[in-house]
């Protein structure tokens, strides 16, 4: 389960209840006070169990996350939280398990455990802070700062280009692929509340501003007078409308997305989104979606179900007992040939 | 004593030749890879078994994965000793080789002994195969066997006879030739035929045609033993005298798993065994995922980090969090390892040795990761460290790691040498209703009056294994240093030092929980024999040859080395020399001199071979007459014992 049942049914928790007395450290301004305000609101929303609830991390501002939830939490090592996760799912699936994370955490040390977390589908849940920078280590670059980005690491601009996390997943087959950012509070809820019961793996990808290292990544998209023309709300089953009277929309053009007036088109013509289609190539078009060809879509880009990674691994253990029989250790240690002296 | 290698007695007029008793043999089985070698060498160790020998065996595979047929890079073998005495190796030199091919000769002539008994299939020396064996001359015309007692067998010729009539195709009777070497070498040994009889019935219950082929050129080799004038006598090896019970033959890789089970059971916990394929460790994993209905759940990660990262996250959650590799795959997991110590967390790390530094030798034998194991990780990071000392103590060896992971709530790294993986021995059964019980205890209730305290620790200096999922407990664990007692993270200065130190102390204080050392001998003398792992064998039989000589030798194999046994100190004083034999520069040599301040000489091999039992004799001597160097005894170590394979073909 997801969620698991509470063990106060009668005695609601308020946000604040999932709050440590620890000193918060995030720098004043820093977009984590946001992200950790509203997963405390989903908790209590959900009345999660905070005995049965683990917040695991990396290293990064990120990964301080666990230190601030009243709940079971391990702040591991740089890039390895989703062994520590899988390893965890594996002996525990009865666990409540969210794994928190950054762009440099979880793309550049921790690339290879991300892609094989996104394929296996355990079922957890994934917050990956995307500041486009190196916080903690006080900004280099990450692989997801843009081409020609100067740092202190490349004061002559990054020669690379970036990667998205969203496309990557989708690449490796994650069920549950969701984007929004800090400030967008009320999206943000959500997102992480259809997170929280999706079964198996869900990425959420927040759009986070470092204030210090990286002021202004995401002010393209933030600024309240622009935002509604640069952002594209998905809601599955509806077109992919935005802009001012909803007066624009998202048509596909072969496999290339097109900004079009709704207008000038049929209803026909129109992009509908689809978070439930089995085939991930739609979840990655409109991942690829970026400012300023196109409005940056923000929501749930794909929501299918499969089997769960624990369920077929135990699965396996369970069958193996009905066409054996469950295993008798000590005819195991004799085994089949013995002889006897004296 | 009556040898193998000694000259025969007169040949009689055929039926029953006279039979010479002998306390101990040694044969290898070679052949190319597809010639079922090892097969025949299981089946013949498994019958002296059956029949009251004890046992030693070292199989030896292939290099490469499908080498072409005849060639060098092809030989299989398998060597057995088998013995009326106690016997602690698989024997320095072959009594009697059974090589099938020419390949087979070139690669194993040098092991056997002067007066050898060689055992050819001459059918097998043809011009071509010759040249693939890469013999200009053929060595049955050429001097290339002088001094050895050849026996030309046409063996692809028999064994076609002896199957013609079973309706089976000339490619599957060809197959059954190991069966007639097989029976050829039993008649020789005075081996019955019913173990392996049963276990081709067993084995081809399905192919009745097949069974019946290999049954009856199995017996065709007997009889031709009997019948043609090959031999002008057999050999018998006597029943051991080995302490009465009921016994199996077991191999390290078969002990290791089958201790793991075990320790599962005796603990009443799951274990979750996180592993990457690599030489020679992946058996273990192959052979745990064959066990599913034990309720062992095995885990293929992405890569050594991965597997070590999850056994971590499975120790975190409450179950028994293992993972097993090779020596490049400890060093990919230090970092992670490391955070175990820090965050003082159950974990078992096994280290099948091999040929290194990195790539190295997959497939050969090393005891080289002492010193990795021990501080091959950032900063002051102590590790308890055990090693087994043979095949079956691989079993113990692994329940033991458990226990110490789980009661002292650190990780454990359990070194095997690569050796130990394939080579078997005689195994007295455990009964498993009498083995200890793991006890763990997981706290329910706050163990301060400000709460939950995390690292408040009990007179070992061990923490509570709290568990996610206990109400009232929550609490967050993390590589950064913290504070003892309440677990907050922490950057004081003094707390820091405390942390180091009490970490340190837990793991130098922690009281064995099985034999911290093995000792052959009396506690005085003139040469101590120190050494850990799989040269065990070896020293132990070289120790009593020479205590039979009278020379004052006595041996101490350490399976406890970190900590060392407290013992160990003052037994070093009470002798005159100590002599470290060692598959490494000198690894364990470091750690004694250092912490003893004892001269200690090393005698090191690092040939990708075991110790055989003359070297050991010879570094002893060598000691005694101050043949030695400023570190080590100036002995040569031969080349060509056990050139063997510990693991098939990879890296």
């Amino acid at each position: 389960m997801s969620i698991a049942p509470s063990s106060q049914p009668l005695n609601v928790l308020k946000p604040a209840d999932y709050g440590t007395d620890q000193d918060v450290r995030w720098c004043p301004g820093c977009g984590d006070y946001s992200i950790l305000a509203q997963m405390k609101k989903v908790c209590a929303k959900l009345g999660m169990d905070r005995a049965n609830t683990v917040f695991i991390s990396g290293i990064g501002c990120s990964s301080r996350f666990p230190y601030y939830m009243n709940t079971y939490g391990f702040h591991s090592i740089h890039g390895r939280a989703p062994t520590l996760v899988t390893g965890l799912k594996l002996a525990r699936p009865d666990l409540n398990v969210w794994m928190v994370t950054g762009d440099g955490d979880a793309l550049s040390i921790g690339g290879n455990h991300f892609i094989h977390l996104m394929r296996r589908n355990a079922d957890v849940k994934v917050l990956l802070f995307n500041n486009r920078i190196y916080g903690l280590t006080k900004g280099q670059y990450s692989p997801t700062s843009e081409h020609g980005k100067k740092t202190k690491s490349t004061p002559m601009g990054s020669p690379e280009q970036p990667i998205r996390p969203a496309t990557l997943a989708l690449a490796a087959g994650a069920t549950f692929v969701a984007r929004s950012m800090d400030v967008d509070v009320k999206h943000l809820e959500y997102v992480l509340e259809r997170a929280a019961k999706h079964r198996g793996t869900a990425l959420v990808e927040i759009y986070q501003n470092c204030n210090i290292f990286n002021d202004g990544a995401y002010e393209h998209l933030t600024d309240k007078l622009v935002k509604n023309d640069r952002i594209v709300y998905l809601e599955s089953g509806k077109p992919m409308v935005f802009g001012k009277d909803s007066a624009k929309a998202i048509r596909l053009n072969g496999f290339v997305p097109e900004v079009v007036d709704r207008a000038a088109c049929k209803a026909d013509d129109l992009l509908i989104h689809d978070e439930k289609l089995t085939d991930p190539t739609l979840g990655s078009i409109l991942s690829r979606m970026s400012y300023p060809e196109f409005p940056e879509p923000m929501g749930v880009l794909r929501a299918v179900e499969q089997p769960i990674y624990e369920d077929l691994v135990r699965r396996q253990n369970r069958d193996a007992i009905s066409a054996r029989g469950a295993g008798d250790i000590q005819a195991l240690i004799t085994g089949d040939e013995t002889w006897t002296v004296g | 004593m009556k040898a193998i290698t000694d000259d025969p007695a007169a040949p009689s007029a055929g039926g029953r030749k006279p039979v010479q008793s002998l306390p101990s043999a040694t044969i290898r089985f070679a052949g190319d890879s597809r010639d079922g070698m090892q097969l025949a060498g299981t089946q013949f160790t498994d019958t002296s078994a059956i029949v009251g020998n004890d046992i030693s065996t070292l199989p030896d595979f292939p290099a490469e994965i499908r080498a072409p047929a005849g060639t060098l890079a092809g030989v299989s073998g398998f060597q057995i000793q088998f013995s009326s005495t106690d016997i602690f190796t698989p024997g320095d030199d072959v009594d009697a080789l059974i090589a099938m091919n020419p390949a087979a000769l070139k690669t194993n002539l040098k092991a056997v002994k002067k007066s050898g008994i060689v055992i050819l299939n001459e059918d097998a020396f043809t011009a071509t195969d010759l040249k693939k064996a890469g013999y200009e001359n053929n060595p049955l015309d050429d001097s290339t066997l002088t001094g050895y007692r050849v026996i030309r067998v046409p063996i692809n010729k028999l064994t076609s006879a002896a199957a013609k009539d079973t309706g089976l195709g000339v490619k599957d009777i060809d197959r059954c030739k190991n069966m007639f070497a097989l029976g050829l070498t039993y008649w020789l040994f005075g081996r019955p035929l019913d173990t392996t009889i049963q276990h081709i019935q067993d084995k081809f219950a399905k192919k009745p045609v097949v069974a019946d082929a290999n049954t009856l050129v199995l017996k065709a080799g007997y009889h031709y033993g009997e019948t043609a004038e090959l031999f002008s006598e057999q050999y018998d090896v006597p029943k051991a005298k080995l302490p009465a019970g009921t016994y199996r033959k077991i191999t390290g890789n078969e002990a290791t798993a089958l201790g793991m089970i075990t320790a599962g059971h005796l603990a009443g916990k799951e274990v979750v065994y996180c592993s990457y394929p690599i030489t020679p460790a992946s058996d273990i994993l192959h052979a745990l995922s064959a066990q599913k209905h034990f309720g062992v759940i095995t885990f293929q990660a992405e890569d050594e980090i991965a597997a070590v990262g999850a056994a971590i996250g499975v120790s975190f959650g409450g179950s028994l969090g293992v993972t097993g590799t090779s020596g490049p795959g400890i060093a990919l997991k230090s970092e992670a390892i490391g955070l175990a110590v820090m965050t003082e967390l159950p974990l078992v790390i096994i280290d099948v040795q091999r040929g290194g530094p990195s790539t190295g030798l997959p497939t050969k034998t090393e005891q080289a990761d002492l010193l990795q194991a021990i501080y091959g990780r950032n900063g002051e990071c102590p590790v308890a460290v055990i090693a087994a000392a043979t095949p079956s103590d691989c079993f113990n060896g692994i329940i033991e790691a458990f226990t110490i992971a789980t009661q002292y709530m650190t990780p454990v790294i359990f070194l095997r040498d690569g050796y130990l993986a394939n080579g078997a021995e005689p195994w007295l059964i455990p009964d498993i209703k009498k083995l200890p019980k793991i006890e763990i205890k997981h706290p329910t209730e706050k163990n301060d009056a400000k709460g939950f305290m995390p690292y408040k620790r009990d007179s070992r200096r061990v923490r509570p294994w709290s568990i996610p999922g206990t109400p009232g407990l929550e609490h967050r664990i993390g590589g950064i240093e913290k504070q003892d007692v309440t677990g907050a993270v922490s950057y004081d200065p003094a707390n820091h030092e405390h942390m180091v130190r009490t970490r340190a102390a837990k793991i130098a204080n922690l009281t064995p929980v099985g034999p911290d050392l093995l000792w052959t001998g009396p506690e005085k003398g003139d040469v101590l024999v120190l050494g850990w792992g799989g040269t065990y064998g070896a020293i132990k039989a070289a120790t009593l040859d020479l205590r039979k000589q009278g020379v004052q030798v006595s041996a101490c194999h350490l399976r406890y080395l970190n900590p060392l046994p407290k013992r160990l100190g003052s037994l070093l004083k009470e002798f005159k020399h100590v002599l470290i034999p060692e598959l490494n520069l000198g690894q364990l040599r470091t750690l004694i001199r250092n912490r003893y301040l004892v001269d200690a000489k090393g005698f090191n091999k690092v040939k990708g071979q075991p110790f055989t039992i003359h070297e050991i004799i010879d570094g002893v001597r060598a000691i005694l007459e101050g043949r030695v160097g400023p570190y080590e005894v100036n002995v040569s170590t031969s080349s060509t014992a056990y050139d063997m394979e510990v693991a098939a073909a990879g890296e």
